[in-house]
């Protein structure tokens, strides 16, 4: 089974602070970052994915950061009935997930890469790509 | 000795079911295999295909006549207005229109969801439209205003007439400029991000018939999953071969179609409503054309190949809006195809717009009706000009009175 996707938000008073880093040091965590988005003026948002016998201690201690950790709910879905493998999404996906199949030129979408940015469902010229909660 | 074929003995072939019938992708091993002449000799029709936006598409729709009649001085489906400066219940619904209170780009990049291709696939699914219309009244015609709901049972004639289809060649667009732009070649990244492209390439078929030696006014097509025709050359007929600065030639490029069919006979996922984010909102068609082997200089055409076929490289950050001409190099269908190509030494990322796979299974349906003696070929009433007219496209200038 792939690992939980969760997602973090924290405020700019704690933007600065090396939190990741102290979930590696004193939890000996696994992290997968899959979308970062931290600016010391603004709320930062991570996605990420956590693996690791201390799970539950890491995300204790986010909590008492301030952190606020909610799974990522969200998923990004392809209706292959509406999809026309025009390929419009394929130069534009920042994680790879969807992609062109060659030499057949079939656009496939591998979920599992899907960081729910998503940039597909707002460009897809045929309103194929779909979020799910 | 030269081989000539006649289109009555292309279609006896076709009704007896022993038509050679292979797609333009098929016929490439076949060409290259056995030469031109082998191949002319063995195929009778090569069928071609190609599926995407196609903004210049609409629909002639007559509504019939309430009790008591109404003009229509001005009709909406579903929200999105149709033009009847045309006879009483005489309609066209064009494949761009907009609803009156979309945001469009008020709210850039506008979302653009909702247009009159989204209404034109909704009536060939035969979804239930909204219909709404009003009118001044007069003597005849004393109704003022009506709101139905109909199917595209309901219509009398709906006839699907798209003034520029079936682009020969398009070009390939990049962003020169330092911003994300939203074009109707899609969202183009910043400082060449990335390029796309859109066209069906060796499948397209304007690019099988470079030199319009066989479409003309009244060739049966495949348009939007039925049978249609060629009406006439499109909009911006501009048929040439394409030349660098130093008079390398890069190809055929310019022609366009005029096609009209029956939109009762239609498919929905051939006639896709279509939303550009910052553009707008437009119709994907499904569209092929058979070409029949008529002697070795067709079957030449048709065995083009993707790595024969370029589109120019075009900047849409500046040098398209200003109209500035010229052009950044070109690039071949197969390095478009590859997924990279190369300009100034720069590895840049593409993506298709128009759909591949759509087009070849396109030109496979074509094939498909065609072997099984369903659709015969038309001998043009009279073909459309070629690069050999030199029409020298026009630009509107702006004066003064």
């Amino acid at each position: 089974m792939s690992p939980k996707k969760i997602i973090l938000r924290f405020g700019k008073d704690i933007a600065d602070k090396p939190i990741i880093y102290c979930l590696v040091r004193d939890y000996d965590l696994v992290i997968n970052i899959l979308k970062a988005n931290v600016d010391q003026n603004k709320e930062g948002t991570m996605v990420l994915e956590l693996t690791g016998e201390k799970y539950d201690q890491g995300l204790a201690f986010l909590k008492n950061q301030g952190v606020r950790v909610q799974p990522l709910a969200e998923e990004v879905f392809r209706n292959e009935e509406k999809c026309t493998s025009c390929g419009a999404c394929t130069d534009i996906c920042p994680s790879g997930a969807l992609y062109m199949e060659r030499p057949s030129m079939e656009v496939k979408f591998e979920s599992d890469n899907c960081i729910v940015c998503q940039i597909c469902v707002k460009i897809c010229p045929v309103k194929a790509m779909e979020v799910r909660f | 000795m030269a081989i000539e074929k006649t289109y009555a003995e292309i279609n006896e072939k076709i009704k007896s079911g022993k038509a050679v019938v292979l797609t333009a992708e098929e016929v490439i091993s076949l060409v290259e295999e056995k030469g031109i002449t082998e191949a002319a000799r063995s195929v009778d029709v090569v069928t071609t295909g190609t599926f995407g936006a196609m903004c210049s598409s609409g629909v002639f729709l007559n509504f019939g006549h309430s009790k008591p009649r109404i003009r229509m001085q001005k009709v909406w489906l579903n929200g999105v207005p149709a033009y009847t400066g045309i006879a009483a219940v005489d309609a066209y619904l064009g494949a761009t229109e907009l609803p009156e209170d979309d945001p469009c780009n008020n709210n850039y990049p506008g979302e653009f969801r909702y247009g009159g291709g989204h209404v034109i696939q909704d009536l060939v699914a035969r979804k239930q439209v909204k219909l709404e219309a009003v009118s001044y009244g007069t003597d005849c015609y004393p109704r003022k205003e009506l709101e139905t709901f109909l199917t595209l049972d309901d219509l009398n004639e709906a006839t699907l007439f798209n003034p520029r289809n079936a682009y020969q060649n398009y070009n390939c667009a990049v962003n020169l400029s330092g911003r994300t732009i939203y074009t109707y070649m899609g969202m183009l990244k910043p400082n060449l991000g990335n390029a796309h492209y859109s066209s069906a390439g060796q499948l397209s078929p304007l690019l099988n018939d470079p030199y319009f030696l066989t479409i003309g006014i009244g060739t049966r097509i495949f348009l939007g999953g039925g049978v249609g025709y060629v009406a006439w050359n499109g909009t911006q007929h501009f048929p040439g071969i394409q030349q660098d600065s130093a008079g390398k030639s890069y190809g055929p490029a310019g022609g366009t179609l005029s096609v009209i069919g029956d939109l009762k006979q239609m498919k929905p996922n051939w006639l896709v409503g279509t939303s550009f984010l910052g553009y707008g909102a437009t119709l994907s068609v499904g569209l092929g054309i058979p070409i029949p082997i008529l002697n070795e200089e067709v079957m030449r055409c048709v065995s083009v190949t993707d790595r024969d076929l370029y589109a120019p490289i075009v900047d849409y950050s500046e040098a398209y809006g200003q109209r500035i001409p010229g052009n950044l190099g070109f690039a071949s269908y197969a390095e478009l195809k590859s997924g990279r190509i190369n300009l100034n030494g720069r590895e840049i990322p593409t993506a298709p717009l128009s759909s591949y796979p759509k087009a070849r299974e396109v030109a496979g349906i074509l094939k498909n009706w065609i072997q099984k003696g369903e659709f015969l070929l038309t001998e043009p009433v009279k073909l459309l000009p070629s690069y050999k007219d030199e029409i020298a496209s026009r630009t509107l200038e702006i004066k003064g009175i």
